[in-house]
């Protein structure tokens, strides 16, 4: 609950900051309006000379497309910021006023800063899923439904983890923000699902930068050809690397000095 | 003209050791110009094979010979001037420059090729890797190659002239994301990034080879894997040439009345 409270919180301040720009609205929907249209041409393009990419179907790739876009913008809402924040704050040791709070500190930089304009990826997302969802037509039933959830919240936690894992880095690194725009590089790989991929890349794309579990396989789920042991391993993972990033975090505190020491 | 050698020669020097200093930039800008191609290569070799081999005349092998030179093209052609000039106006920077005696492009042509010097290795590393895990078919021809140079040169001309015109509109408006977004998008599709062109749909590449894109990446990629006959060659050229000259002159005319808009933000 309180998790809850703090989260509305600070998005209720992005909002407010961000309100005074009521222009930057427009032009952010236009970003991402060609964005998502770049992928969706690109779709088309593909599409025109093949029925199916690597057995997956146009409709189930513009569900992939979705939620690449979902996930993304989920990641660019707050993931992103609060981990770009992160490595900032240990820079210059203003984490030192985030430490002091009565209130868990990875808490507090998971949420701390909000960029709402993102907010419109999640939505774009939202609506190239439901229109796929329902080119699918009646072949996605409530096992699937659930499956996709399960499969989704999964890949949110495994990514919000590995984006943790690599700004906590900074704690000994302190500059890793170009590490961080590496993962957005990369990501751009995920708009297709992995298994066209080499095994080399695919293995990359699975565990180094976890893209696979974070987009193609809530896609498969969708398409309903994510296998039981598939979405059950992608849990554990989500479950292991959460654990491992809490570790690590724990260890990075520990290590911290503030930045005058 | 020796005045200006003297120039670039300089620039291009304290161009590579300030590059030399942001290598972590050149890493990232690096592996963005190798997973683009690298993406499509695997999306298009995957066609090829589901539809039983030949994509708009490209094969499975065909598609990694042309996306590898593609990515070598692509890097040695790519300029990241409409980036850099949006950050450039919005925080004033450009002020010092205007002072300069020389107009500004020169010292962002020079840095622009102190980049590709730095990268050149790392690039062809990457190309060597590429042609290793896909076998590529490639068929050079001497003739081929030997065209392939002053292409080469068009291009990167042409390219660069094209891009500095469309960065002047961040002269004009503090919101270029999205016109960077849309020529981002002309340059995919045009210049036979996201496919080769002869995979487009037939409308689309007639505006292909009207617009400036294709004759700064595609054109030369095609020239050097011999897919073109003598008349598409000579085409090629003439298209670049009129391209060379329009951009000149853009760039002449767009910076005339842009610069005349000019006030360094907080000044």
């Amino acid at each position: 609950m309180r998790f809850l409270r703090l989260v509305a919180v600070f998005l209720r301040v992005g909002v407010m900051g961000e309100a005074a720009y009521p222009a930057n609205f427009l032009a952010h929907i236009v970003d991402s309006a060609l964005e998502l249209g770049t992928a969706l041409a690109g779709l088309a393009l593909i599409f025109a000379h093949t029925a199916t990419l690597g057995g997956w179907r146009s409709e189930e790739l513009v569900a992939l497309v979705g939620v690449y876009f979902l996930v993304g913008g989920v990641i660019g809402l707050v993931i992103q910021p609060g981990m770009e924040q992160l490595t900032e704050s240990v820079r210059d040791g203003t984490l030192d006023f985030t430490l002091t709070k009565p209130e868990d500190a990875q808490l507090l930089v998971s949420v701390w800063r909000v960029e709402i304009w993102k907010l419109i990826d999640v939505g774009l997302g939202l609506v190239v899923l439901g229109i796929a969802l329902a080119r699918l037509g009646q072949r996605v039933g409530v096992a699937q439904a659930a499956s996709f959830a399960a499969a989704i919240l999964a890949g949110g936690v495994i990514v919000y983890s590995f984006w943790l894992i690599l700004a906590t880095t900074a704690f000994w690194l302190v500059r890793v923000e170009n590490i961080l725009v590496i993962f957005q590089s990369v990501y751009e790989a995920g708009r297709w699902p992995v298994s066209i991929y080499p095994g080399w890349l695919r293995f990359a794309l699975t565990f180094l930068v976890p893209v696979a579990f974070a987009i193609t396989v809530p896609a498969q789920a969708l398409a309903g050809r994510l296998t039981r042991p598939v979405l059950f391993g992608a849990a554990a993972f989500a479950v292991a690397l959460f654990g491992a990033a809490r570790l690590f975090w724990k260890i990075g505190v520990r290590h911290y000095s503030g930045a005058s020491s | 003209m020796k005045a200006l050698a003297e120039l670039y020669l300089q620039e291009i020097k304290t161009g590579v050791a300030s590059m030399l200093q942001y290598r972590a930039t050149l890493v990232i800008w690096l592996i963005g110009n190798v997973l683009e191609p690298l993406i499509y290569l695997v999306v298009w070799t995957t066609v090829a094979r589901s539809t039983g081999g030949s994509v708009g005349g490209y094969g499975v092998l065909d598609f990694a010979a042309y996306y590898i030179v593609l990515m070598l093209v692509n890097q040695a052609t790519f300029t990241w001037v409409m980036y850099e000039f949006d950050y450039r106006i919005r925080e004033g920077t450009f002020s010092a420059d205007l002072l300069h005696p020389v107009h500004p492009i020169h010292a962002d042509i020079a840095t622009n090729l102190s980049s590709k010097v730095v990268n050149l290795p790392f690039v062809v590393a990457a190309a060597a890797g590429l042609a290793a895990v896909f076998h590529p078919a490639f068929r050079f021809t001497p003739l081929a190659v030997a065209a392939f140079v002053p292409a080469l040169v068009l291009a990167f001309l042409v390219r660069f002239l094209v891009d500095w015109t469309v960065a002047l509109a961040a002269f004009w408006t503090t919101r270029v994301t999205a016109i960077n977004q849309i020529h981002y998008m002309a340059v995919l599709f045009f210049s036979g990034q996201i496919a080769p062109l002869t995979v487009l749909p037939r409308p689309l590449q007639v505006v292909a080879n009207v617009l400036p894109f294709r004759w700064t990446v595609g054109f030369p990629v095609e020239l050097l894997l011999g897919r073109l006959t003598r008349a598409q060659i000579l085409t090629g050229f003439a298209a670049q040439a009129a391209w060379l000259l329009a951009g000149a002159l853009l760039v002449r005319v767009a910076w005339r009345v842009s610069v005349r808009r000019y006030s360094a933000v907080g000044a």
